[in-house]
């Protein structure tokens, strides 16, 4: 227990922390309960098979998809993100606590259960399905749907993120902005938009993220199909059945993509405060 | 270019106002009467449940019964310096002052040299490549009036812009504004009598949302009507109805009921209301009612004892006394004890309200 303790002393900064000593127990306990499973996973790896399993045809077919779809379902989560956002955080209408809380229900919601709901909306005998069947086009069990299912789930998270930085800047600058000219779309791409920039990049940090890891949803509304619907959260849990080794290279796989993402893009970015 | 503007902001804003071409009115008043809201009604930050405003002629918002027009900020030609210069901060220097000529839909290259001119007119254009974050707040304050003009506003709106300020550099952004606001349409908000000195051609003083007083600075200043003009001009302020001899001074105050001899104006009129104005410097202070029947005797209480200019200021309700620190000592004042106030009638000026 003493070096936290000494760390908490010593290191970093010699203002008031104000945080009790007693606190660093329980927050130990928390760090690693997150990071003892990663730990056990690793020490499961069969090393002298990790560069076959994860090169096999599957794996790579898994991966490929993994990378394209979540991408995509980024790029959707920001143009339908980025409005919702400015439409939550600037200016109040009827309706508005209503729309947020259906917004984020996504994020408490099982994803199976919002597999089914997309099925219901988008399968051939859907809501929007029917008419697009008629139109000659396709959804469900198709890489779009794998699309949907994961923009489906990622899109609260670049929406409160996106939400909270547009409040916290607040709109003095846009108002400042305004007042000297711009018209409003010229104050959202040269004022408002520059000034989330940090929001921006984590929401679609976090989304890509979230949309990597999808499983539910997808396995409901798009299904498994390799090279065209099966991700690799779900080729990992196909493996798992028959080949223990390959789950487990796979899934260190995903925790590499996964930490180089975040790792890239979600550091601090250096804050410009105005004086 | 005109500017004419009738405002209601239920619970904060009732005026009516006018800018004169070319001139520059102080608002003045105590905090929340509805000074910035009446700046921001006229930049159209806020909308107010009723009113209208031209400025030139051309319609700035008409909000009554049936009419509702509705000019967005960007199209008023109305540009707003606050009391933070809220530079852009991902923007350098040059680009935030680029930013309305670019916004104008001026050619970049062309925007960032009506920039450089700017920033060269205010005496920044050595800033021209820095980042807002590695400004002082004079720089940036500076750099934001370069901002402000280069949008070349119809009329300026200025909001305290040196109350985020140090002592060091308000002088410095005083002397600036004077220049650029000579012969431009601009309004003021400040707490400083001050920039209303040097900047304005007219005061308007606004207390909870009301014009209580306007005027030329001069007229407004040495000869007040209202308690926030009386304590900006520095002055002890009674009101009431005029008499022959001086003034009946109403009121619950502490000079309530009180008969105050002095000089009245030609204009001042028996019966009439009037104020009665005189400086703290002018009052001496005793503790017994002193022999000689003074024309001019106030039984008062102390309120406060503060430190003003090298002297002691003796508060007593509104009423103001200045007088040395030895004398203070000498007479023993402290809070609470009855005083009297004495004024010669001739330092006691009479005048219409």
């Amino acid at each position: 227990m003493n070096p936290p303790l000494n760390a908490s002393q010593d290191g970093g900064g010699h203002g008031y922390s104000g945080v009790p000593r007693w606190l660093y127990l329980p927050a130990a306990v928390g760090a690693l309960f997150v990071l003892l499973p990663l730990v056990a996973m690793l020490a499961k790896v069969n090393w002298g098979q990790f560069i076959p399993l994860v090169t096999s045809a599957a794996s790579l077919d898994a991966l490929g998809l993994s990378l394209r779809t979540s991408a995509a379902s980024t790029v959707l989560c920001l143009v339908f993100g980025v409005p919702l956002a400015m439409v939550l955080a600037r200016r109040p209408f009827r309706g508005q606590r209503l729309l947020r809380a259906f917004v984020l229900l996504p994020l408490v919601l099982p994803p199976v259960v919002g597999g089914i709901a997309l099925l219901y909306t988008f399968g051939r005998q859907g809501l929007l399905g029917k008419s697009l069947e008629l139109a000659g086009v396709q959804i469900a069990f198709s890489t779009t749907a794998v699309v949907l299912a994961q923009a489906f789930v990622a899109l609260p998270f670049l929406v409160v993120s996106l939400e909270g930085a547009l409040r916290s800047a607040g709109n003095k600058y846009e108002a400042i902005a305004a007042t000297l000219g711009a018209p409003p779309t010229t104050v959202l791409r040269r004022v408002t938009l520059p000034l989330v920039v940090p929001g921006l990049v984590s929401g679609a940090v976090l989304s890509f993220a979230r949309s990597l890891g999808e499983f539910g949803a997808t396995l409901t509304f798009a299904g498994s199909l390799q090279g065209v619907t099966r991700t690799l959260p779900l080729e990992i849990y196909l493996q798992r059945e028959s080949d223990a080794d390959a789950a487990v290279a796979l899934s260190l796989l995903l925790v590499a993509v996964a930490v180089a993402v975040v790792g890239l893009s979600y550091r601090k970015p250096a804050r410009q405060v105005a004086a | 270019m005109t500017f004419r503007m009738v405002a209601r902001v239920r619970g904060r804003l009732d005026a009516e106002f006018t800018v004169a071409p070319g001139e520059t009115v102080a608002i003045l008043g105590p905090n929340g009467s509805g000074k910035s809201t009446l700046l921001a009604a006229a930049a159209g930050l806020v909308k107010p449940d009723a009113g209208s405003a031209s400025l030139g002629g051309r319609v700035l918002f008409e909000r009554d019964g049936g009419r509702q027009d509705w000019v967005p900020p960007h199209r008023r030609g109305v540009a707003l310096l606050a009391q933070e210069a809220l530079l852009f901060p991902h923007l350098s220097v040059l680009d935030n002052v680029a930013f309305a000529p670019r916004s104008a839909g001026g050619a970049k290259a062309k925007s960032r040299e009506t920039a450089r001119r700017w920033l060269s007119d205010v005496g920044a254009l050595d800033l021209a490549g820095r980042r807002p974050g590695q400004l002082s707040g004079g720089q940036a304050q500076r750099v934001a009036v370069a901002r402000a003009l280069a949008a070349d506003p119809e009329l300026l709106l200025l909001d305290e812009p040196m109350a985020a300020l140090d002592i060091h550099a308000a002088p410095h952004l005083r002397r600036l504004l004077k220049r650029v606001l000579a012969g431009r349409s601009a309004v003021i908000v400040t707490h400083d009598v001050l920039d209303a000195l040097m900047l304005a051609d007219r005061i308007v003083v606004l207390e909870k949302g009301r014009i209580v007083e306007e005027g030329p600075v001069r007229e407004v200043l040495a000869r007040p009507r209202s308690a926030f003009a009386a304590g900006l001009a520095g002055l002890n302020l009674l009101s009431g109805t005029v008499t022959a001899e001086g003034l009946l001074v109403s009121g619950a105050g502490a000079a309530g009921g009180q008969a105050v001899s002095g000089t009245p104006d030609g204009e001042a009129l028996a019966g009439e209301p009037g104020v009665a104005a005189f400086p703290p410097s002018a009052v001496s202070v005793f503790l017994e009612r002193p022999h000689g029947s003074p024309r001019n005797c106030l039984p008062l209480v102390i309120s406060e004892l503060e430190p003003h200019a090298g002297g002691i200021r003796v508060r007593a309700g509104e009423l103001a006394a200045d007088i040395t620190p030895a004398a203070s000592a000498e007479l023993g004042l402290e809070p609470g004890m009855q005083v009297f106030f004495v004024v010669k009638s001739a330092e006691v000026q009479v005048y219409g309200a």
